[in-house]
């Protein structure tokens, strides 16, 4: 090979590594906010968690279904709007694989448990006591819900009030085939 | 290739101005020059030696010092830019809408605009980042492309220069010695070596070297800016850079954000104050009370091997520290600090349960309002259901008390209250200066004895392993500023001519005054010519030129 050549390929290596570099950094710093919350497609962090009725939830055991995971509190009044649809949706896709859990964000048992009754609500509900699981899922706003593929995947995040035909979408996108 | 060849019979890339063995100039332009051009020892810089191909091409972009210099005007103006009002980070608002609405009222049109133009978040835009990262590859582009050939000459010294060479030198002499002596060139070589020169000789050349290594002051300057960058890089790559923040009340515990598996407890926080009298400063600027101390008691705990979020029965205690301010709690390359604090957050409420005729008690109830219990039982037949409880009450909705916020800013309770008097019980809504009776008067009331609060403590967890390498990247840096400004390189020619003639050349990258005063000293030991300064000479003369006017 000649000499020209030579520096040709040395220049083109070295040009090529700092491209990557770039590309690497700017892609990785642009994405960074949406990489830290969880993203479509990444393993949903398992969790565990008792309910109100003390019943054990465990993300894992529900390989093969489909789950909804909401995070809420009582003071949220979109996550109030949406409990009556998600209750009436629950029972029907509950049959057809497809789990509803509701995390209440570390508040008292007493006000959860009055507010579940109050609003008849029948789908487990359990504390997020730490706030870990919050932060294992790095949700902020709420309300926030999670739907998990029966695989195990985060198949997407909606932060925000869903109507009742977004539910049902929502719930369809994971049931399990 | 193209090459040229030098009369010595030396081949050199197409661009060298002074001929890597001989120091012949090999351009015209050159040998029109009084001076020979010294700047990177006259070799070719590789970004001129090709320019063909789309890689020489990007190659020759990024070597240009024209580029470099824009670009870090560019980065400057940027940088800058991002300074006129508050960035992102900074302002308390979370959502999109709430920013835009921020700069909006705040900063008015212009803050509009500055946030309509991604001004507001301008250090993560990706052109910022950009614009650094292409300042980043201008430094290494330019420092290969003019480094390594510069290396290969300094390395590839002949002692030996042509006449055309040393003639064109700043300081150059020749001439006679001064005294009738033998063995000129020893004499040089002996004086030189003293004066700590690596000195070679071949034949009747010498030639003398000092500080070589000042030359590459420069590129160990821009290894140092690499590493640097490189070291801000990596803050990219998860698990290097933590930086979130977290509030504990006292008596809380906290799954710790950014540290899986890791919880915080807050004991106790502490505001202590100096109870000194006001005086002086302190009195003239109003101040009361002087904080002498903000700390947490904290306990830090783990999570048993292979436990998951949510479980909370089975933490391990693994540091139990003061986080005082300037006084982290470190763990594991981890550093909480001691950030902010919110003191007298309500926390337990006392009633008494009370006859309103008679205003007789049957008890007390403490109410835990972050964990308030379903049933208070006084005993004979005395007890205190609450029905519901709002931490932060804000107004009624279908008959059912509402709360703004999980904070227990304003709580608000009904309770019904069972007396052996009211075996039925009787119901009450009780919130901070509001009594309401939505079943009918009540006998009893729950009548309000005192409060008990907590404090909580804002707390920032920080972790950043980039922190050794933007060392490592400061130092070198540094390193290369002092090896490039307080080293000379310094280089003496002196050829002994067959008639005895001595001829002599020297330069040094900076310092001229200090090599001609080892000059000084030589000339004199060794009986040499006088040297003439000729950058010297032509300042002279242009005086002269001015005074004749």
């Amino acid at each position: 090979m000649d000499k020209k050549k030579k520096r040709s390929l040395t220049r083109g290596i070295i040009l090529a590594v700092l491209a990557i570099a770039i590309g690497y950094t700017v892609y990785s710093s642009v994405t960074k906010e949406k990489v830290e919350v969880l993203r479509k497609g990444d393993d949903a962090p398992d969790f565990e968690v008792t309910d109100l009725n003390g019943e054990v939830h465990r993300l894992s055991d529900y390989k093969g279904q489909g789950v909804f995971l909401n995070f809420w509190g009582t003071w949220c009044e979109p996550c109030k709007r949406e409990f009556p649809a998600i209750e009436r949706q629950y029972k029907n896709f509950e049959a057809q694989g497809v789990q509803v859990l509701a995390l209440n964000i570390a508040q008292s048992e007493l006000e959860v448990k009055n507010y579940v009754e109050s609003m008849s609500m029948t789908f487990p509900v359990a504390i997020d006591k730490t706030k870990s699981v919050m932060t294992a899922y790095n949700v902020n706003p709420l309300p926030t819900t999670i739907l998990i593929t029966p695989e195990g995947k985060v198949e997407k995040i909606i932060t925000g009030e869903m109507s009742e035909s977004q539910i049902v979408a929502n719930l369809e996108s994971i049931k399990p085939e | 290739m193209e090459k040229i060849r030098c009369e010595c019979g030396h081949e050199n890339p197409i661009g060298t101005k002074l001929c890597g063995v001989c120091g012949r100039a090999l351009t015209e332009e050159e040998q029109q020059n009084k001076l020979a051009d010294m700047r990177y020892d006259g070799i070719a810089i590789r970004s001129k030696t090709h320019n063909k191909s789309i890689i020489d091409k990007v190659w020759n972009f990024f070597s240009s010092v024209k580029v470099g210099i824009t670009l870090i005007i560019l980065n400057l103006l940027a940088a800058s830019i991002g300074t006129i009002l508050p960035q992102e980070f900074y302002i308390d608002a979370s959502t999109e809408a709430a920013k835009k609405i921020y700069y909006e009222d705040i900063y008015g049109s212009f803050g509009s605009l500055y946030y309509n133009l991604g001004l507001s978040d301008i250090y993560s835009s990706w052109w910022f980042q950009i614009l650094v990262l292409m300042l980043g590859v201008s430094i290494i582009i330019a420092s290969i492309d003019r480094g390594v050939p510069l290396h290969k000459n300094l390395k590839n010294q002949r002692v030996k220069r042509h006449f055309n060479f040393m003639k064109r030198q700043r300081i150059f002499a020749e001439g006679q010695t001064t005294a009738q002596q033998d063995n000129t060139l020893g004499q040089v070589e002996e004086k030189l070596k003293k004066m700590r020169y690596n000195v070679r000789r071949e034949g009747n050349a010498l030639m003398a070297e000092k500080n070589r290594f000042a030359r590459y002051g420069p590129y160990i300057n821009h290894v140092g800016l690499i590493v640097f960058l490189i070291a801000v890089m990596l803050r990219l790559i998860p698990g290097f850079h933590v930086d979130e923040s977290i509030w504990v009340a006292e008596g809380e515990m906290r799954a710790v954000p950014g540290m899986e598996g890791f919880f915080i407890y807050n004991d106790d926080f502490l505001l202590e104050t100096h109870d000194n009298q006001a005086q002086g400063e302190q009195l003239k600027q109003g101040v009361n009370v002087v904080a002498k101390n903000f700390q947490t008691d904290a306990i830090l705990y783990k999570q048993a091997e292979g436990s998951l979020p949510g479980q909370t029965d089975n933490l391990e205690e693994v540091l139990k520290e003061q986080i005082r301010v300037n006084h982290p709690m470190k763990y594991d390359g981890y550093a909480f600090y001691q950030m902010d604090y919110s003191l007298n957050e309500l926390y337990k409420m006392k009633f008494a349960l009370t006859n309103k005729e008679t205003g007789a008690s049957l008890g007390d109830v403490v109410i835990d309002l972050t964990n308030p219990e379903k049933t208070y039982d006084l005993g004979d037949g005395v007890r205190v259901d609450i029905l519901s409880y709002v931490p932060d009450f804000s107004g009624f909705k279908n008959g059912q008390p509402q709360t703004a916020t999980p904070a227990p800013n304003n709580p608000a309770f009904i309770f019904r209250m069972t007396t052996p008097e009211t075996p039925e019980g009787e119901t009450s809504f009780v919130a901070i200066k509001q009594t309401l009776e939505p079943l009918g008067e009540t006998k009893y009331k729950m009548a309000f004895q005192n409060i008990e609060t907590r404090d909580k403590t804002g707390l920032t967890i920080r972790k950043d392993s980039t922190i050794p390498f933007l060392f490592v990247g400061g130092f070198i840096f540094m390193l290369g500023v002092v090896i490039g400004s307080y080293w000379a390189h310094r280089r003496i020619w002196v050829e002994e001519l067959e008639d005895g003639t001595i001829r002599l050349a020297a330069h040094t990258n900076k310092n001229w005054f200090g090599i001609k005063k080892e000059l000084d000293v030589l000339t004199e030991a060794a009986h040499l010519p006088a040297y003439i300064d000729q950058v010297d000479l032509e300042k002279e003369k242009e005086k002269e030129g001015d005074t004749a006017l």
